[in-house]
Protein backbone atom coordinates (compact mmCIF):
# COMPACT_ATOMS: atom_id res chain seq x y z
CA UNK A 1 0.00 0.00 0.00
CA UNK A 2 1.79 3.32 -0.91
CA UNK A 3 2.15 6.30 1.20
CA UNK A 4 0.03 9.25 0.62
CA UNK A 5 1.97 11.22 3.27
CA UNK A 6 5.14 10.77 5.06
CA UNK A 7 5.98 13.67 7.84
CA UNK A 8 9.51 13.57 9.52
CA UNK A 9 10.66 15.38 12.24
CA UNK A 10 8.23 18.02 11.57
CA UNK A 11 8.34 21.20 14.00
CA UNK A 12 6.25 23.90 13.77
CA UNK A 13 6.70 27.44 15.44
CA UNK A 14 4.33 30.33 15.28
CA UNK A 15 6.16 33.43 15.32
CA UNK A 16 8.66 32.96 18.25
CA UNK A 17 8.74 31.30 21.30
CA UNK A 18 8.01 27.12 21.67
CA UNK A 19 7.19 24.55 18.74
CA UNK A 20 3.22 24.45 18.30
CA UNK A 21 4.36 21.33 17.05
CA UNK A 22 7.66 19.39 18.21
CA UNK A 23 9.40 16.38 16.27
CA UNK A 24 6.23 14.76 14.79
CA UNK A 25 7.10 11.70 12.72
CA UNK A 26 4.25 9.88 11.19
CA UNK A 27 2.86 8.00 7.66
CA UNK A 28 -1.01 7.74 6.48
CA UNK A 29 -1.31 4.93 3.80
CA UNK A 30 -3.74 5.48 0.62
CA UNK A 31 -6.72 4.25 1.69
CA UNK A 32 -6.50 4.15 4.86
CA UNK A 33 -8.89 5.89 8.32
CA UNK A 34 -7.09 8.09 10.74
CA UNK A 35 -8.11 10.00 13.50
CA UNK A 36 -6.33 12.57 15.02
CA UNK A 37 -6.91 13.47 18.81
CA UNK A 38 -5.72 15.54 21.54
CA UNK A 39 -6.47 18.18 23.90
CA UNK A 40 -7.70 21.61 23.13
CA UNK A 41 -4.40 23.76 22.09
CA UNK A 42 -2.52 20.43 21.44
CA UNK A 43 -1.73 21.34 17.58
CA UNK A 44 -4.34 19.25 15.92
CA UNK A 45 -5.40 22.21 13.64
CA UNK A 46 -1.63 23.13 12.80
CA UNK A 47 -1.12 19.43 11.73
CA UNK A 48 -3.53 19.53 9.45
CA UNK A 49 -2.82 22.84 8.19
CA UNK A 50 0.84 21.52 7.46
CA UNK A 51 -1.14 18.60 5.42
CA UNK A 52 -3.53 20.68 3.50
CA UNK A 53 -0.64 22.89 2.59
CA UNK A 54 -2.29 26.04 4.19
CA UNK A 55 1.37 25.95 6.00
CA UNK A 56 4.89 25.41 5.47
CA UNK A 57 6.72 23.46 8.63
CA UNK A 58 9.69 25.38 10.11
CA UNK A 59 11.86 22.04 10.62
CA UNK A 60 11.39 18.50 9.19
CA UNK A 61 10.11 16.64 6.27
CA UNK A 62 7.14 16.36 4.53
CA UNK A 63 6.02 14.10 1.69
CA UNK A 64 3.10 14.54 -0.20
CA UNK A 65 1.20 11.99 -2.77
CA UNK A 66 5.27 10.94 -3.19
CA UNK A 67 6.44 14.22 -3.68
CA UNK A 68 8.34 16.86 -1.27
CA UNK A 69 5.70 19.21 0.01
CA UNK A 70 7.96 21.75 2.02
CA UNK A 71 10.21 22.66 -1.14
CA UNK A 72 6.95 22.68 -3.59
CA UNK A 73 7.48 25.82 -5.60
CA UNK A 74 4.13 28.11 -5.27
CA UNK A 75 2.94 27.40 -8.83
CA UNK A 76 1.93 23.42 -7.95
CA UNK A 77 0.22 24.27 -4.58
CA UNK A 78 -2.89 24.55 -6.38
CA UNK A 79 -3.01 20.93 -8.14
CA UNK A 80 -2.00 19.42 -4.79
CA UNK A 81 -5.05 21.05 -3.17
CA UNK A 82 -7.28 19.93 -5.67
CA UNK A 83 -6.51 16.48 -4.83
CA UNK A 84 -7.47 17.25 -0.87
CA UNK A 85 -10.63 17.93 0.48
CA UNK A 86 -10.69 20.23 3.54
CA UNK A 87 -13.48 20.80 6.41
CA UNK A 88 -12.15 23.38 8.01
CA UNK A 89 -12.95 23.24 11.72
CA UNK A 90 -14.71 27.15 11.55
CA UNK A 91 -16.41 25.95 8.04
CA UNK A 92 -15.30 28.78 6.30
CA UNK A 93 -18.38 28.66 4.08
CA UNK A 94 -18.55 31.66 1.81
CA UNK A 95 -21.23 34.05 3.39
CA UNK A 96 -23.45 34.98 0.29
CA UNK A 97 -23.24 31.98 -1.85
CA UNK A 98 -26.38 29.62 -0.89
CA UNK A 99 -25.05 26.25 0.16
CA UNK A 100 -25.54 24.75 -3.56
CA UNK A 101 -22.76 27.27 -4.77
CA UNK A 102 -20.66 26.90 -1.88
CA UNK A 103 -20.63 23.06 -2.44
CA UNK A 104 -20.11 23.20 -6.29
CA UNK A 105 -16.90 25.83 -5.52
CA UNK A 106 -14.31 23.27 -6.08
CA UNK A 107 -15.82 21.82 -9.24
CA UNK A 108 -15.82 25.34 -10.49
CA UNK A 109 -12.14 25.86 -9.33
CA UNK A 110 -11.60 22.65 -11.20
CA UNK A 111 -13.18 24.28 -14.53
CA UNK A 112 -16.19 21.59 -14.36
CA UNK A 113 -18.53 22.06 -17.25
CA UNK A 114 -21.48 23.61 -15.55
CA UNK A 115 -24.26 20.96 -16.15
CA UNK A 116 -22.09 18.53 -14.62
CA UNK A 117 -22.00 20.76 -11.38
CA UNK A 118 -25.65 20.92 -11.60
CA UNK A 119 -26.44 17.18 -11.04
CA UNK A 120 -23.15 16.14 -8.40
CA UNK A 121 -24.39 19.68 -6.37
CA UNK A 122 -27.71 17.90 -6.29
CA UNK A 123 -26.43 14.62 -5.93
CA UNK A 124 -24.28 16.24 -2.40
CA UNK A 125 -27.03 17.81 -1.34
CA UNK A 126 -29.74 14.41 -1.12
CA UNK A 127 -26.16 12.97 0.58
CA UNK A 128 -26.29 15.38 3.40
CA UNK A 129 -30.86 15.87 3.59
CA UNK A 130 -30.25 19.20 2.33
CA UNK A 131 -31.88 19.28 -0.57
CA UNK A 132 -34.51 21.45 -0.07
CA UNK A 133 -31.97 24.24 1.65
CA UNK A 134 -29.89 24.38 -1.60
CA UNK A 135 -30.75 28.15 -1.87
CA UNK A 136 -29.87 29.22 1.44
CA UNK A 137 -27.47 31.22 2.57
CA UNK A 138 -24.87 30.08 5.32
CA UNK A 139 -26.00 32.08 8.15
CA UNK A 140 -29.68 31.31 7.55
CA UNK A 141 -28.73 27.49 8.50
CA UNK A 142 -27.83 25.94 11.63
CA UNK A 143 -24.59 25.01 12.71
CA UNK A 144 -24.90 21.40 12.34
CA UNK A 145 -26.54 22.67 8.49
CA UNK A 146 -23.63 24.53 8.00
CA UNK A 147 -20.82 21.72 9.02
CA UNK A 148 -22.85 19.10 6.52
CA UNK A 149 -22.59 21.58 3.75
CA UNK A 150 -19.04 22.46 4.93
CA UNK A 151 -18.39 18.59 4.39
CA UNK A 152 -20.03 18.12 1.32
CA UNK A 153 -17.70 20.91 -0.71
CA UNK A 154 -14.72 19.04 0.88
CA UNK A 155 -16.14 15.69 -0.77
CA UNK A 156 -17.65 16.59 -3.85
CA UNK A 157 -14.50 16.71 -6.21
CA UNK A 158 -13.47 12.82 -4.94
CA UNK A 159 -10.42 13.85 -3.26
CA UNK A 160 -7.93 11.62 -2.82
CA UNK A 161 -6.89 12.68 0.92
CA UNK A 162 -9.89 13.84 3.13
CA UNK A 163 -8.84 16.30 6.25
CA UNK A 164 -11.70 17.34 8.18
CA UNK A 165 -11.17 19.43 11.74
CA UNK A 166 -13.46 18.46 14.77
CA UNK A 167 -16.28 17.91 11.83
CA UNK A 168 -18.85 16.05 14.16
CA UNK A 169 -17.71 19.28 16.64
CA UNK A 170 -20.77 21.02 16.57
CA UNK A 171 -23.87 18.73 16.23
CA UNK A 172 -25.93 15.84 18.52
CA UNK A 173 -24.51 12.62 18.68
CA UNK A 174 -26.81 11.31 16.33
CA UNK A 175 -25.87 13.64 13.53
CA UNK A 176 -22.05 13.32 14.19
CA UNK A 177 -22.80 9.16 13.58
CA UNK A 178 -24.51 10.20 10.29
CA UNK A 179 -21.95 12.50 9.28
CA UNK A 180 -19.43 9.46 10.28
CA UNK A 181 -21.05 7.50 7.73
CA UNK A 182 -20.79 9.99 4.91
CA UNK A 183 -17.03 10.08 5.45
CA UNK A 184 -16.86 6.15 6.21
CA UNK A 185 -18.68 5.90 2.41
CA UNK A 186 -16.42 8.49 0.92
CA UNK A 187 -13.60 6.27 2.59
CA UNK A 188 -14.56 2.78 1.17
CA UNK A 189 -14.37 4.62 -2.38
CA UNK A 190 -11.03 5.38 -1.49
CA UNK A 191 -10.39 8.36 -0.35
CA UNK A 192 -7.70 8.48 2.93
CA UNK A 193 -9.35 10.35 5.69
CA UNK A 194 -7.83 12.05 8.59
CA UNK A 195 -10.52 13.77 11.07
CA UNK A 196 -9.65 15.51 14.34
CA UNK A 197 -12.07 15.08 16.83
CA UNK A 198 -12.83 15.33 20.71
CA UNK A 199 -14.87 12.38 20.37
CA UNK A 200 -13.04 9.39 21.50
CA UNK A 201 -16.38 7.42 21.18
CA UNK A 202 -16.34 7.61 17.29
CA UNK A 203 -13.05 5.96 17.14
CA UNK A 204 -14.53 2.47 18.06
CA UNK A 205 -17.35 3.02 16.02
CA UNK A 206 -14.56 2.63 12.39
CA UNK A 207 -13.36 -0.66 12.54
CA UNK A 208 -9.58 -0.34 11.55
CA UNK A 209 -9.19 2.92 12.05
CA UNK A 210 -6.16 4.63 12.72
CA UNK A 211 -5.28 6.90 15.80
CA UNK A 212 -2.83 9.30 15.79
CA UNK A 213 -2.61 11.23 19.43
CA UNK A 214 -1.21 14.86 20.33
CA UNK A 215 -0.11 16.30 23.73
CA UNK A 216 1.90 19.24 23.39
CA UNK A 217 2.36 19.19 19.58
CA UNK A 218 4.05 15.52 19.67
CA UNK A 219 2.61 12.78 18.86
CA UNK A 220 2.51 9.99 21.44
CA UNK A 221 0.71 6.80 21.42
CA UNK A 222 -2.88 6.82 22.68
CA UNK A 223 -2.44 5.65 25.79
CA UNK A 224 -4.59 4.02 27.33
CA UNK A 225 -6.13 3.01 24.09
CA UNK A 226 -9.57 4.27 24.72
CA UNK A 227 -9.36 6.75 27.62
CA UNK A 228 -12.61 8.92 28.20
CA UNK A 229 -12.09 11.95 27.20
CA UNK A 230 -12.41 13.90 30.70
CA UNK A 231 -9.29 11.45 31.92
CA UNK A 232 -7.57 12.60 29.15
CA UNK A 233 -7.77 16.23 29.07
CA UNK A 234 -7.10 15.87 33.47
CA UNK A 235 -3.82 13.57 32.56
CA UNK A 236 -2.83 16.79 29.88
CA UNK A 237 -3.34 19.61 32.34
CA UNK A 238 -1.27 17.59 35.16
CA UNK A 239 1.42 16.95 32.59
CA UNK A 240 1.43 20.85 31.94
CA UNK A 241 1.62 21.78 35.38
CA UNK A 242 4.63 19.96 36.12
CA UNK B 1 -12.92 27.99 23.33
CA UNK B 2 -16.22 26.41 22.37
CA UNK B 3 -17.51 25.19 18.75
CA UNK B 4 -20.64 27.87 19.17
CA UNK B 5 -18.90 31.11 19.65
CA UNK B 6 -16.68 29.96 16.58
CA UNK B 7 -20.11 29.37 14.77
CA UNK B 8 -21.24 33.06 15.56
CA UNK B 9 -18.19 34.42 14.40
CA UNK B 10 -19.16 32.92 11.29
CA UNK B 11 -22.82 34.48 11.13
CA UNK B 12 -21.23 38.04 11.67
CA UNK B 13 -18.34 37.57 9.29
CA UNK B 14 -21.11 36.87 6.70
CA UNK B 15 -22.54 40.30 7.09
CA UNK B 16 -19.79 41.57 6.90
CA UNK B 17 -18.68 40.44 3.55
CA UNK B 18 -21.56 40.63 2.52
CA UNK B 19 -22.31 42.28 -1.51
CA UNK B 20 -24.20 45.15 0.28
CA UNK B 21 -21.66 45.83 2.74
CA UNK B 22 -19.88 48.76 1.66
CA UNK B 23 -17.87 47.12 -1.43
CA UNK B 24 -18.80 49.49 -3.80
CA UNK B 25 -16.84 52.41 -3.01
CA UNK B 26 -15.03 51.76 -6.50
CA UNK B 27 -18.63 52.62 -7.74
CA UNK B 28 -18.66 55.98 -6.14
CA UNK B 29 -14.55 57.12 -6.35
CA UNK B 30 -15.05 56.12 -10.48
CA UNK B 31 -18.28 58.14 -10.57
CA UNK B 32 -17.10 61.10 -8.96
CA UNK B 33 -13.18 61.27 -10.37
CA UNK B 34 -15.05 60.65 -13.85
CA UNK B 35 -17.92 62.87 -13.42
CA UNK B 36 -14.85 65.85 -13.21
CA UNK B 37 -12.37 64.36 -15.26
CA UNK B 38 -15.50 65.23 -17.82
CA UNK B 39 -15.95 68.71 -17.22
CA UNK B 40 -12.50 69.36 -16.93
CA UNK B 41 -11.98 67.52 -20.20
CA UNK B 42 -14.79 68.83 -22.60
CA UNK B 43 -14.03 72.87 -20.90
CA UNK B 44 -10.12 72.12 -22.37
CA UNK B 45 -10.50 70.98 -25.29
CA UNK B 46 -13.49 73.30 -26.00
CA UNK B 47 -10.79 75.71 -24.93
CA UNK B 48 -8.31 75.35 -26.90
CA UNK B 49 -10.55 74.69 -29.90
CA UNK B 50 -11.64 78.55 -29.54
CA UNK B 51 -8.18 79.88 -28.95
CA UNK B 52 -7.43 78.10 -32.19
CA UNK B 53 -10.45 79.20 -34.16
CA UNK B 54 -9.33 82.50 -32.49
CA UNK B 55 -6.18 82.32 -33.97
CA UNK B 56 -6.82 81.48 -37.16
CA UNK B 57 -9.27 84.70 -36.98
CA UNK B 58 -6.62 86.84 -36.28
CA UNK B 59 -3.43 85.24 -38.33
CA UNK B 60 -2.70 87.53 -41.02
CA UNK B 61 -5.76 90.10 -40.94
CA UNK B 62 -5.57 93.54 -40.58
CA UNK B 63 -8.29 96.39 -40.30
CA UNK B 64 -7.35 99.62 -42.34
CA UNK B 65 -9.41 102.81 -40.82
CA UNK B 66 -9.51 106.20 -42.40
CA UNK B 67 -10.11 108.73 -39.72
CA UNK B 68 -11.64 111.94 -42.17
CA UNK B 69 -14.52 114.25 -40.68
CA UNK B 70 -15.67 114.87 -44.75
CA UNK B 71 -17.21 112.01 -46.34
CA UNK B 72 -16.07 113.14 -49.68
CA UNK B 73 -12.36 113.33 -48.83
CA UNK B 74 -12.25 109.82 -46.44
CA UNK B 75 -14.12 108.08 -49.54
CA UNK B 76 -11.37 109.54 -52.19
CA UNK B 77 -8.76 108.33 -49.27
CA UNK B 78 -10.35 105.06 -48.80
CA UNK B 79 -10.30 104.82 -52.68
CA UNK B 80 -6.44 105.52 -52.81
CA UNK B 81 -5.48 103.07 -49.87
CA UNK B 82 -7.55 100.40 -51.05
CA UNK B 83 -6.20 100.39 -54.85
CA UNK B 84 -2.36 100.91 -53.26
CA UNK B 85 -3.58 97.98 -51.15
CA UNK B 86 -4.13 95.90 -53.81
CA UNK B 87 -1.05 96.56 -55.52
CA UNK B 88 0.96 94.84 -52.78
CA UNK B 89 2.67 91.66 -53.06
CA UNK B 90 1.52 90.66 -49.23
CA UNK B 91 -2.02 91.52 -49.90
CA UNK B 92 -4.36 88.33 -50.41
CA UNK B 93 -7.34 90.41 -50.57
CA UNK B 94 -8.48 93.63 -49.73
CA UNK B 95 -12.11 94.36 -48.84
CA UNK B 96 -14.39 97.75 -48.05
CA UNK B 97 -16.47 96.95 -45.48
CA UNK B 98 -19.57 98.76 -46.78
CA UNK B 99 -20.63 102.23 -45.02
CA UNK B 100 -24.58 100.92 -44.73
CA UNK B 101 -22.96 97.99 -42.76
CA UNK B 102 -20.90 100.16 -40.84
CA UNK B 103 -23.69 102.46 -39.91
CA UNK B 104 -25.77 99.03 -38.92
CA UNK B 105 -23.05 98.05 -36.72
CA UNK B 106 -22.69 101.95 -34.81
CA UNK B 107 -26.65 102.06 -34.76
CA UNK B 108 -26.82 101.24 -31.39
CA UNK B 109 -24.11 103.27 -30.06
CA UNK B 110 -24.53 106.14 -32.47
CA UNK B 111 -28.49 106.04 -33.29
CA UNK B 112 -30.00 106.13 -36.81
CA UNK B 113 -28.02 108.07 -39.39
CA UNK B 114 -25.49 108.92 -37.51
CA UNK B 115 -23.35 110.46 -40.57
CA UNK B 116 -26.50 112.71 -41.20
CA UNK B 117 -26.18 114.00 -37.75
CA UNK B 118 -22.59 114.98 -38.48
CA UNK B 119 -20.69 112.45 -36.47
CA UNK B 120 -17.59 111.35 -38.38
CA UNK B 121 -17.59 107.68 -39.52
CA UNK B 122 -14.47 105.84 -40.57
CA UNK B 123 -13.77 104.24 -43.32
CA UNK B 124 -12.71 100.33 -42.74
CA UNK B 125 -10.78 97.78 -44.95
CA UNK B 126 -9.85 94.75 -44.21
CA UNK B 127 -7.10 92.64 -45.53
CA UNK B 128 -6.18 89.16 -45.49
CA UNK B 129 -2.39 89.09 -46.32
CA UNK B 130 -0.84 85.92 -47.72
CA UNK B 131 1.52 85.57 -44.90
CA UNK B 132 1.20 86.51 -41.07
CA UNK B 133 5.00 87.47 -40.36
CA UNK B 134 5.55 90.68 -38.89
CA UNK B 135 7.85 92.31 -41.77
CA UNK B 136 4.86 91.88 -44.22
CA UNK B 137 2.58 93.75 -41.67
CA UNK B 138 5.43 96.20 -41.73
CA UNK B 139 5.73 96.89 -45.23
CA UNK B 140 1.69 96.97 -45.52
CA UNK B 141 1.43 99.30 -42.65
CA UNK B 142 4.10 101.66 -44.63
CA UNK B 143 2.23 101.70 -47.81
CA UNK B 144 -0.40 102.32 -46.72
CA UNK B 145 0.45 105.79 -44.47
CA UNK B 146 2.12 106.58 -47.24
CA UNK B 147 -0.63 106.28 -49.16
CA UNK B 148 -2.69 108.14 -46.68
CA UNK B 149 -1.54 109.73 -43.62
CA UNK B 150 -5.78 109.62 -42.65
CA UNK B 151 -4.81 105.91 -42.41
CA UNK B 152 -4.66 103.88 -39.21
CA UNK B 153 -3.58 99.74 -39.58
CA UNK B 154 -5.20 97.19 -36.33
CA UNK B 155 -3.28 93.58 -36.96
CA UNK B 156 -5.72 91.67 -35.42
CA UNK B 157 -3.25 89.87 -33.78
CA UNK B 158 -2.50 92.62 -31.44
CA UNK B 159 -5.81 93.49 -29.87
CA UNK B 160 -7.09 90.19 -29.82
CA UNK B 161 -3.70 88.30 -28.73
CA UNK B 162 -4.73 88.90 -25.31
CA UNK B 163 -7.85 87.03 -25.57
CA UNK B 164 -5.91 84.20 -27.49
CA UNK B 165 -3.25 84.12 -24.57
CA UNK B 166 -5.94 83.90 -21.98
CA UNK B 167 -7.63 80.96 -23.91
CA UNK B 168 -4.32 79.10 -24.12
CA UNK B 169 -3.66 80.13 -20.74
CA UNK B 170 -7.31 78.38 -19.88
CA UNK B 171 -6.86 75.10 -21.86
CA UNK B 172 -3.02 74.27 -20.50
CA UNK B 173 -5.03 74.70 -17.26
CA UNK B 174 -7.44 72.20 -17.70
CA UNK B 175 -4.60 69.90 -19.22
CA UNK B 176 -2.83 69.90 -16.11
CA UNK B 177 -6.25 69.56 -13.94
CA UNK B 178 -6.56 66.65 -16.28
CA UNK B 179 -3.43 65.32 -15.73
CA UNK B 180 -3.74 65.80 -11.58
CA UNK B 181 -7.23 63.90 -11.85
CA UNK B 182 -5.50 60.95 -13.96
CA UNK B 183 -3.30 60.88 -11.07
CA UNK B 184 -5.59 61.21 -8.17
CA UNK B 185 -7.82 58.46 -9.46
CA UNK B 186 -5.11 56.04 -9.78
CA UNK B 187 -4.08 56.54 -6.53
CA UNK B 188 -7.83 56.58 -5.34
CA UNK B 189 -8.42 53.45 -7.34
CA UNK B 190 -5.95 51.76 -5.98
CA UNK B 191 -7.09 52.44 -2.17
CA UNK B 192 -10.70 51.29 -3.34
CA UNK B 193 -9.45 48.26 -4.95
CA UNK B 194 -7.47 47.37 -1.75
CA UNK B 195 -10.75 47.79 0.06
CA UNK B 196 -12.29 45.81 -2.27
CA UNK B 197 -10.16 43.11 -1.22
CA UNK B 198 -10.40 43.37 2.15
CA UNK B 199 -14.16 43.38 1.73
CA UNK B 200 -13.24 39.98 0.18
CA UNK B 201 -10.58 39.06 2.04
CA UNK B 202 -12.57 35.54 3.98
CA UNK B 203 -13.57 34.56 0.31
CA UNK B 204 -10.19 34.76 -1.48
CA UNK B 205 -8.89 33.01 0.99
CA UNK B 206 -11.37 30.01 0.48
CA UNK B 207 -10.97 29.81 -2.62
CA UNK B 208 -7.44 29.98 -2.96
CA UNK B 209 -7.70 27.17 -0.64
CA UNK B 210 -9.55 24.99 -2.55
CA UNK B 211 -6.97 25.13 -5.38
CA UNK B 212 -7.28 27.93 -7.24
CA UNK B 213 -4.32 29.36 -9.02
CA UNK B 214 -3.75 32.80 -8.50
CA UNK B 215 -4.57 34.15 -12.15
CA UNK B 216 -8.25 32.23 -11.54
CA UNK B 217 -8.36 34.59 -7.90
CA UNK B 218 -7.22 38.03 -10.06
CA UNK B 219 -10.36 37.09 -12.83
CA UNK B 220 -12.93 36.68 -10.33
CA UNK B 221 -11.86 39.84 -8.29
CA UNK B 222 -11.29 42.12 -11.64
CA UNK B 223 -14.79 40.79 -12.82
CA UNK B 224 -16.21 41.79 -9.55
CA UNK B 225 -14.53 45.51 -9.68
CA UNK B 226 -14.89 45.90 -13.57
CA UNK B 227 -18.48 45.37 -12.53
CA UNK B 228 -18.65 47.78 -9.44
CA UNK B 229 -16.48 50.73 -11.70
CA UNK B 230 -18.53 50.05 -14.38
CA UNK B 231 -21.73 51.22 -12.87
CA UNK B 232 -19.54 54.01 -11.59
CA UNK B 233 -18.63 54.75 -14.94
CA UNK B 234 -22.10 54.83 -15.95
CA UNK B 235 -23.28 57.06 -13.53
CA UNK B 236 -20.68 59.75 -13.66
CA UNK B 237 -20.80 59.58 -17.71
CA UNK B 238 -24.07 60.41 -17.85
CA UNK B 239 -23.87 62.99 -15.42
CA UNK B 240 -21.27 64.49 -16.87
CA UNK B 241 -22.61 64.27 -20.39
CA UNK B 242 -25.86 65.53 -19.42
CA UNK B 243 -23.96 68.50 -17.88
CA UNK B 244 -21.62 68.99 -20.96
CA UNK B 245 -24.81 69.11 -23.42
CA UNK B 246 -26.99 71.56 -21.08
CA UNK B 247 -23.53 73.81 -21.19
CA UNK B 248 -22.95 73.07 -24.96
CA UNK B 249 -26.60 74.53 -25.63
CA UNK B 250 -26.26 77.61 -23.97
CA UNK B 251 -22.97 78.32 -25.30
CA UNK B 252 -24.73 77.80 -28.96
CA UNK B 253 -27.64 79.91 -27.60
CA UNK B 254 -25.48 82.73 -27.02
CA UNK B 255 -24.36 83.41 -30.68
CA UNK B 256 -20.68 84.42 -29.46
CA UNK B 257 -18.39 84.76 -32.07
CA UNK B 258 -15.51 84.34 -29.53
CA UNK B 259 -17.72 81.20 -28.06
CA UNK B 260 -19.17 79.96 -30.91
CA UNK B 261 -15.12 78.64 -31.64
CA UNK B 262 -15.90 76.08 -28.24
CA UNK B 263 -17.31 73.60 -30.59
CA UNK B 264 -16.20 69.80 -29.73
CA UNK B 265 -14.70 68.11 -32.93
CA UNK B 266 -15.44 64.73 -33.24
CA UNK B 267 -11.70 63.84 -31.90
CA UNK B 268 -12.28 65.33 -28.95
CA UNK B 269 -15.55 63.56 -28.59
CA UNK B 270 -14.05 60.59 -29.21
CA UNK B 271 -11.34 61.14 -26.32
CA UNK B 272 -13.93 62.10 -24.10
CA UNK B 273 -16.13 59.18 -25.01
CA UNK B 274 -12.66 56.83 -24.23
CA UNK B 275 -12.34 58.16 -20.69
CA UNK B 276 -15.20 56.06 -18.87
CA UNK B 277 -13.12 53.10 -20.43
CA UNK B 278 -10.28 54.02 -19.33
CA UNK B 279 -11.33 54.59 -16.23
CA UNK B 280 -12.93 50.92 -16.01
CA UNK B 281 -9.66 49.85 -17.28
CA UNK B 282 -7.47 51.10 -14.60
CA UNK B 283 -9.90 50.11 -12.10
CA UNK B 284 -9.19 46.48 -13.33
CA UNK B 285 -5.57 46.96 -13.57
CA UNK B 286 -5.25 48.20 -10.24
CA UNK B 287 -7.26 45.25 -8.94
CA UNK B 288 -5.55 42.43 -10.53
CA UNK B 289 -2.02 44.16 -8.94
CA UNK B 290 -3.54 44.64 -5.71
CA UNK B 291 -4.75 40.95 -5.47
CA UNK B 292 -1.86 39.66 -7.17
CA UNK B 293 -0.01 40.76 -4.18
CA UNK B 294 -1.94 39.74 -1.73
CA UNK B 295 -2.02 36.45 -3.05
CA UNK B 296 1.76 35.95 -3.27
CA UNK B 297 2.11 36.74 0.30
CA UNK B 298 0.00 33.59 1.12
CA UNK B 299 0.86 30.53 0.93
N1 LIG C 1 -1.77 31.29 13.52
C1 LIG C 1 -1.29 31.11 14.75
N2 LIG C 1 -0.40 31.97 15.28
C2 LIG C 1 0.09 31.80 16.50
N3 LIG C 1 -0.22 30.77 17.30
C3 LIG C 1 -1.09 29.88 16.84
C4 LIG C 1 -1.69 30.00 15.55
N4 LIG C 1 -2.52 28.96 15.37
C5 LIG C 1 -2.46 28.23 16.48
N5 LIG C 1 -1.60 28.76 17.37
C6 LIG C 1 -1.28 28.22 18.69
O1 LIG C 1 -0.81 26.90 18.49
C7 LIG C 1 -1.32 26.05 19.49
C8 LIG C 1 -2.04 24.90 18.84
O2 LIG C 1 -3.21 25.39 18.22
P1 LIG C 1 -4.16 24.46 17.36
O3 LIG C 1 -5.19 25.33 16.77
O4 LIG C 1 -3.32 23.67 16.43
O5 LIG C 1 -4.80 23.54 18.49
P2 LIG C 1 -5.93 22.44 18.37
O6 LIG C 1 -5.36 21.17 18.85
O7 LIG C 1 -6.51 22.44 17.01
O8 LIG C 1 -6.98 22.98 19.41
P3 LIG C 1 -8.60 22.90 19.36
O9 LIG C 1 -8.96 21.51 19.82
O10 LIG C 1 -9.03 23.92 20.36
O11 LIG C 1 -9.02 23.21 17.99
C9 LIG C 1 -2.22 26.90 20.36
O12 LIG C 1 -1.48 27.25 21.52
C10 LIG C 1 -2.50 28.10 19.55
O13 LIG C 1 -2.64 29.22 20.37
MG1 LIG D 1 -8.25 22.94 16.22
Amino acid sequence: MANIVQFENVGLRYGVGEETLCDVSFTLRSGQFYFLTGASGAGKTSLLRLLYLSQRPSRGIIRLFGEDAVILPRGRLPGFRRRIGVVFQDFRLIPHLSAADNIALPLRVAGMAESEIARAVREMLNWIGLAERAGARPATLSGGEQQRVAIARAVIARPELLVADEPTGNVDPAMAERLLHLFQSLHRLGTTVVMATHDWHLIERVPGAHHLHLEHGRLVDPDPPMPPPAEARASTIVRSGL
Amino acid sequence: MTRGAKVRETGAEARALDDGGGAHVMSWVIAIMLFLTLLAGAAGLATARAAGALDRQMAGRLTVQIVEGEAQRRDAAAAQVLAVLRTQSDVARATPVAQADLARMLQPWLGDDAEAAGLPVPALIDVDLTSDDSAAIARVRSAVTRASPAARVDAHATWLGPVGRLLDTAAWLAGAIILLMLAATTAVVMLAARAGLEAHRGTIEVIHMLGATDRQVARLFQRRIALDAGIGAVAGGVLAGGAILLIAGQVGALDSELLGGMRLGPVDMGALVALPFGFVLLAVVAARLAVLRQMRRML
